[in-house]
């Protein structure tokens, strides 16, 4: 479904290398997750994905289903079905968290060819969904991430996901500033959307999210590459010993 | 103090083709008026009040032609049931107005109020419109008053149950309208004025507004969207005891539109609140010059201006708070923002505050400034196409004046239209 190949990276405005080819397939109904040191590249990757700008694709290839990412908006990415959750979600002062939700379905829906949701069945889809996620209605009135708190704002992203079914979801540290019920909640939302169709891309610093959204593949990475992958162990090693030993046998 | 020759030569050039309206019992404070013009002479490009607006085309002899914009968009308010009073090129229809009579409510037309003998109207014709030329001169409305070929006398006693929504239809492409309205709100009497429309090629409108204590005014105006339309409006507004005036407006397009708003809190515990929201593209200038006098004990101000702008607009704000000796208690407020949504576009802005009072809270604020990227590419890598998105920031961004509005369908009114008007970029 996803594939990266040889993929290297450069910050637009300065020489720095950031990414300095990564290899990753991540199959249709699969859990990858990535790992790594801070500075690694991890979040330079989801960006790089879902086309954030500020970044220099200097050699290599990202497609989705045999589409080049790399050459698309990051609007057709989203249509095309990438969705990345952000670590730091955006507030958006003025824009009503429902009016976005639904600018976004319903953009996508056209871009796909496919009619736009009726107000009724788009406010009925989404309240039970804030409903699974802990959402009440009166966060969906307020505008975009604005006063929410770290796992409101978590929560959102998750709602957002599951609003927009995406083919493929990238997680970028999701788990940073949630409690443990918090991370509990968010993980059920993830489950949720597990499916044979979909692919996911976990990234994350620590274990413990590993433990509530089992992966398939664990990816180590380091100094812009993936440097080991293996499975659901290798993130309890990392855990157990940190990333010197494994990037000692690495090098 | 003789006036430059430059400038003498300029308001005589202008004064040469207008023409007194025989106007009755209006006749002193227009004569009045025009002495006051002539000692003043109309505005300059050196006047530091027209520092950062063109005043040229406001005050040549003839008033430039302006193409008609036709559209197929539904008129303003259509929405609402209200009591319509229609000015066609500046002149009073009353085939196209509604019978002009409404409970709480009496209103005439201007050139009635001297062989009606409204005495309200005839008292104040003209009064805070000279009230409102010190300490800083403001010579069109003082030819407004002059010179006014039509307008209306609004009499509000009770509150009426429905707005009451002043039209200004434009027809000829080289009409140059000038319009005087009179309003007094009486004690504990409340309205909401409704204004819409271009008007004329050329339109100069004062609106004398005079609030009794415990009385209300909402006013709510979209100016027309015709690209080469000119407006120079004046609003002055008294305020008596625990009055309230709530005044928001709308301009997209427009190739130039000055809007004055003079208000004066004279009795204590008043409420005033100036909006504004503008969005400018190309060919579109735009000057808000508020000038608010706190002259009583524990009164509010609010002035809220927000401007977008794009391919070379140009924004203009120059607002003041001025706090008389003795207003103690004052709540002031006042930001100017504006978006620039590419560089060709610039934003002049010149807040004031003057403060002779010492127990006082005031604050002024003035950004410009791009979209947010971050949000941008929140709401792109959500699907959210780059021009849907930039809508969307936009509208965000003008949502501080719309909600000046307080009448909820009203507000949702001119976001609906500001959303459409965005979506058609012209």
């Amino acid at each position: 479904m996803l594939e990266i190949k040889n993929l290297h990276v450069k910050l637009e405005e300065e020489d720095k290398q950031i990414l300095k080819g990564v290899d990753l397939t991540v199959e249709a109904g699969k859990v990858h997750a990535i790992m790594g040191p801070n500075g690694s590249g991890k979040s330079t990757l989801s960006y790089v994905l879902s086309g954030r700008d500020g970044y220099e694709v200097t050699e290599g290839t990202a497609s989705l289903d045999g589409a080049d990412l790399l050459e698309m908006e990051p609007e057709e990415r989203a249509a095309a079905g990438v969705f990345l959750a952000f670590q730091y979600p955006v507030e958006i002062p003025g824009v009503g968290n429902m009016i976005f939700l639904r600018t976004a379905v319903n953009a996508q829906r056209k871009a796909r060819g496919q009619d736009e949701l009726s107000a009724t069945d788009f406010l009925k889809e989404v309240r039970a969904k804030a409903k699974a996620l802990k959402i009440d209605a009166e966060m969906l009135k307020r505008p975009v991430n604005v006063g929410f708190s770290g796992g409101e704002k978590k929560r959102n992203e998750i709602l957002q996901m599951a609003m927009l079914e995406p083919k493929m979801c990238i997680l970028d540290e999701t788990d940073s500033g949630l409690d443990v019920d918090a991370m509990k909640l968010v993980a059920e939302g993830v489950n949720a959307l597990r499916d044979e169709q979909r692919g996911f891309l976990v990234i994350t610093h620590y274990q413990r999210l590993l433990d509530h959204i089992k992966p398939d593949v664990v990816h180590i990475m380091a100094e812009g590459r993936i440097v080991k992958s293996g499975g659901p162990e290798l993130a309890l090693e990392v855990e157990h010993n940190g990333y010197a030993d494994i990037l000692a046998e690495v090098n | 103090m003789a006036l430059p020759q430059a400038k003498q030569t300029a308001t005589e050039e202008r004064l040469a083709v207008l023409r007194m309206p025989d106007a009755g019992c209006t006749r002193k404070a227009r004569e009045a008026a025009l002495e006051r013009l002539r000692q003043m002479g109309l505005p300059g490009r050196r006047d530091e009040y027209w520092k950062y607006t063109r005043p040229d085309t406001l005050i040549s002899a003839d008033a430039l032609p302006a193409a008609l914009f036709v559209n197929d968009e539904s008129p303003m308010f259509d929405e609402f049931d209200r009591l319509k009073i229609v000015f066609i090129d500046g002149v009073f229809s009353p085939e196209e107005s509604d019978e002009l009579s409404l409970e709480g409510v009496s209103i005439d037309r201007l050139e009635d109020i001297c062989c009606k003998d409204i005495h309200w109207a005839k008292e104040l014709y003209g009064v805070l419109e000279a009230n409102g030329q010190n300490p800083v001169p403001r010579p069109l409305a003082a030819l407004n008053t002059a010179f006014a070929s039509d307008g209306v006398a609004i009499h509000v006693t009770g509150k009426p149950s429905k707005p009451i929504s002043l039209i200004y239809r434009h027809a000829s492409e080289t009409s140059d309208a000038i319009l005087h309205h009179v309003i007094r709100v009486e004690s504990g009497a409340e309205v909401t004025i409704l204004e819409n429309g271009p008007a004329a090629s050329r339109f100069n409108k004062c609106m004398e507004i005079d609030i009794a204590d415990g009385g209300t005014l909402h006013h709510v105006r979209a100016q027309g969207r015709d690209h080469q339309r000119r407006a120079a409006t004046h609003m002055f507004t008294r305020m008596g005891h625990e009055s309230v005036y709530k005044s928001f407006t709308l301009t997209v397009n427009g190739v130039l539109t000055r809007n004055e708003q003079v208000v004066e809190l004279t009795g204590d515990d008043a409420v005033a609140h100036v909006a504004g929201a503008c969005v400018g593209d190309g060919e579109f200038h735009h000057d808000d010059t508020v000038f608010v006098t706190h002259d009583a004990v524990n009164c509010e101000s609010r002035q809220v201006f927000k401007k977008v702008l794009r391919n070379g607009a140009t924004g203009v704000f120059q607002g003041k708070i001025l706090v008389k000796e003795g207003a103690q208690k004052t709540d002031g407020y006042q930001i100017s923002q504006s978006l620039l949504l590419d560089g060709d576009s610039q934003f002049l802005a010149k807040p004031e505050l003057e403060i002779y009072a010492d127990d006082v809270a005031c604050s002024h604020g003035s950004t410009s400034g791009a979209i947010d990227e971050t949000a941008m590419f929140y709401l792109r890598s959500r699907g959210i196409p780059t021009r849907e998105a930039t809508d969307m920031l936009t509208l965000a961004f003008l949502a501080e004046a719309v909600q000046e509005i307080e009448d909820e369908a009203l507000a949702d009114v001119i976001v609906a239209r500001l959303q459409d008007w965005l979506a058609r970029r012209r």
